[in-house]
């Protein structure tokens, strides 16, 4: 740690939780990027994230599995359960993938709670901290990154196709219900792998730490900064995640600003607080 | 042993119905996913405890209190939230998005003025005997729900179909500006429909509030999960199909618990609305709808 001025160090070890929360919120926030891009609505990131950190902890703590086989395994359990919401809801209008995937996390918390084996009301303790900053740091750089390059290519202006209006996108002859399944699967990946990270940086897990809060505030980072470019969610992720540290001890005016937060950005920004959208070479 | 279970299952699945009712009348009627509606479930819930408990009102005149007040609320909801999204005519996720953001401000300033404890009806408003056939045994408070249900929901079938304002609710349904020309308010329809739902929900906050003796800020949001379940089996704004998949809710959930696991009681709910997405998806008595642009 000699790398590190002692003052930085201090910094960084009084407010670790703080500085965990901005990159696995900046990961949450791409991920409820990665589906409003596409013009869908997913309720579920929370639900993702709790299923990538459960599975992240039961093969650290049961199956006894090194950290660096555990990340890239765990995504693969939200990864399935988006599978088997998402496949049929796409076919439908966007509400039903929006109502399927806010009862799956309600559904979660309940299966959590009850389950012995998944620690019930008490969540999983122990789990070793094996998941330094910086690592946390270069995956959202790095998703950052993709989602920049991705939108700026072929692919992204499809997506943006699909948001703008779904009937001409079809007619245009974008395979809409293949992107969107693809867009679904990459963003409940990306959240387990924000759950099984913060599963690893903060040692518990609880039961209702992925219910119906978490979920409409991870809604509300993305909303906050909009979607007209993937920094601007993860910049909204860390205005909310910083600003209500002033509001410390007072858990449930944060939710009720993450409330208010969302209500205004529809009503009054849709395009979000930061709305400058990507610039584009002329094709 | 099965009777009972079968009784006790119709009487929880005749809450769900009860709760689910109102919410599928606002889809089928306004085309929006109104998330608040929990809100008004836990505000009836909190009208009658104030009414009871403070006041020392009766339930006779509690209950219809607390309707007429959620039914208030999910009015000024929906002007505040939905009207201007009418009007621009944004997308159904905005709409569903804009009432989950105010539904978690509500609840969680809700619990931040009054506490999140639970607070039970006073025990006097509600005769402590039972109804005993056979070998079945029904509380009042069962009955009360049970005949609630059905009055409500006769009620509401009867305003939709046969009065002369549910010809213009459900020609708002079937198309607002066509309505519109034809003479009908659609804005009224749409603060009536408002209204009626969040009566429901209101006493439906009041009756479960009373069934299971708990009142808390987030009692509507622990009911939306049946909520979902029932409104998708039944099919999106069907009202008919929402009083059946309700009680058959009910039912399974009551077998399951019985005869499996009482933790799987949720799971199985949402495993049925999974199903019913992946092979039914209109519902179970739903037809499927051809898609418009």
């Amino acid at each position: 740690m000699s790398a590190v001025p002692p003052w930085l160090d201090d910094l960084l070890w009084t407010y670790r939780n703080v500085v965990v929360s901005l990159g696995v919120n900046g990961l949450l926030a791409l991920s409820m990027y990665a589906v409003l891009a596409a013009g869908q609505l997913s309720l579920g990131q929370a639900a993702f994230m709790g299923l990538g950190a459960y599975a992240s902890a039961l093969l650290t703590l049961r199956a006894g599995l090194p950290f660096w086989a555990v990340l890239p395994l765990s995504p693969l359990v939200p990864v399935g359960f988006a599978l088997l919401v998402g496949g049929p809801t796409l076919r439908l209008s966007g509400i039903y993938l929006a109502i399927a995937t806010i009862g799956l996390g309600e559904v979660l918390r309940a299966v959590y709670l009850n389950l012995d084996v998944l620690g019930g009301a008490l969540g999983l303790s122990g789990i070793p901290e094996s998941a330094p900053l910086w690592l946390i740091f270069a995956l959202l750089a790095v998703a950052l990154l993709a989602f920049w390059r991705l939108g700026r290519s072929r692919i992204g202006r499809a997506m943006e196709a699909m948001r703008e209006d779904e009937t001409a996108a079809l007619a245009m002859g974008i395979n809409v219900r293949r992107y969107r399944l693809a867009t679904l699967l990459a963003s409940a990946a990306l959240a387990g792998l924000a759950g099984a990270l913060s599963a690893h940086a903060t040692d518990f897990i609880g039961p209702n730490d992925y219910g119906f809060e978490p979920a409409v505030a991870i809604l509300s980072f993305a909303l906050l900064g909009g979607v007209g470019s993937p920094l601007a969610p993860v910049l909204g992720a860390f205005l909310l995640t910083l600003l209500p540290e002033a509001l410390r001890g007072f858990a449930d005016l944060r939710l009720v600003l993450n409330g208010v937060v969302i209500v205004l950005a529809v009503l009054f920004l849709p395009r979000g607080l930061l709305a400058w959208r990507m610039r584009r070479r002329a094709a | 042993m099965l009777a009972q279970q079968l009784v006790n299952g119709i009487l929880l699945g005749a809450t769900y119905a009860l709760f689910a009712l109102g919410f599928t009348l606002m889809f089928g009627v306004l085309r929006v996913i109104n998330l608040t509606y929990g809100f008004y479930f836990t505000a009836g819930g909190f009208v009658a405890w104030y009414l009871t408990t403070r006041l020392g009102v009766g339930l006779a005149l509690a209950l219809p209190a607390a309707a007429v007040a959620a039914g208030a609320i999910a009015v000024v909801l929906d002007t505040l939230l939905l009207r201007r999204l009418r009007r621009a005519r944004a997308g159904e996720l905005a709409s569903l998005m804009v009432t989950l953001g105010a539904v978690l401000a509500l609840y969680a300033g809700m619990t931040a003025l009054l506490g999140p404890d639970i607070r039970r009806l006073p025990p006097d408003v509600i005769g402590t005997g039972a109804l005993v056939l056979g070998p079945v045994r029904v509380t009042q408070a069962q009955l009360l729900i049970l005949g609630a249900s059905v009055v409500l929901a006769a009620a509401l079938v009867w305003l939709v179909r046969f009065s002369r304002l549910g010809l213009g609710i459900r020609a708002v349904a079937e198309n607002p500006d066509v309505a519109g020309l034809m003479g009908i308010d659609a804005a009224r329809i749409a603060a009536l429909v408002s209204f009626v739902s969040g009566a429901l929900a209101g006493a439906g906050g009041v009756l479960i509030g009373l069934a299971f003796n708990a009142i808390h800020p987030y009692m509507g949001e622990a009911m939306m999960l049946r909520g979902f379940v029932v409104i998708i089996m039944g099919g999106l704004g069907d009202i008919f199909g929402a009083l059946l998949a309700g009680l058959l809710l009910g039912v399974v959930e009551v077998l399951t618990a019985g005869y499996l696991d009482s933790g799987l009681k949720e799971a199985v709910g949402f495993a049925l609305l999974v199903l019913v997405l992946w092979t039914r998806p209109a519902g179970l008595f739903g037809r499927p709808v051809a898609r418009r642009a």
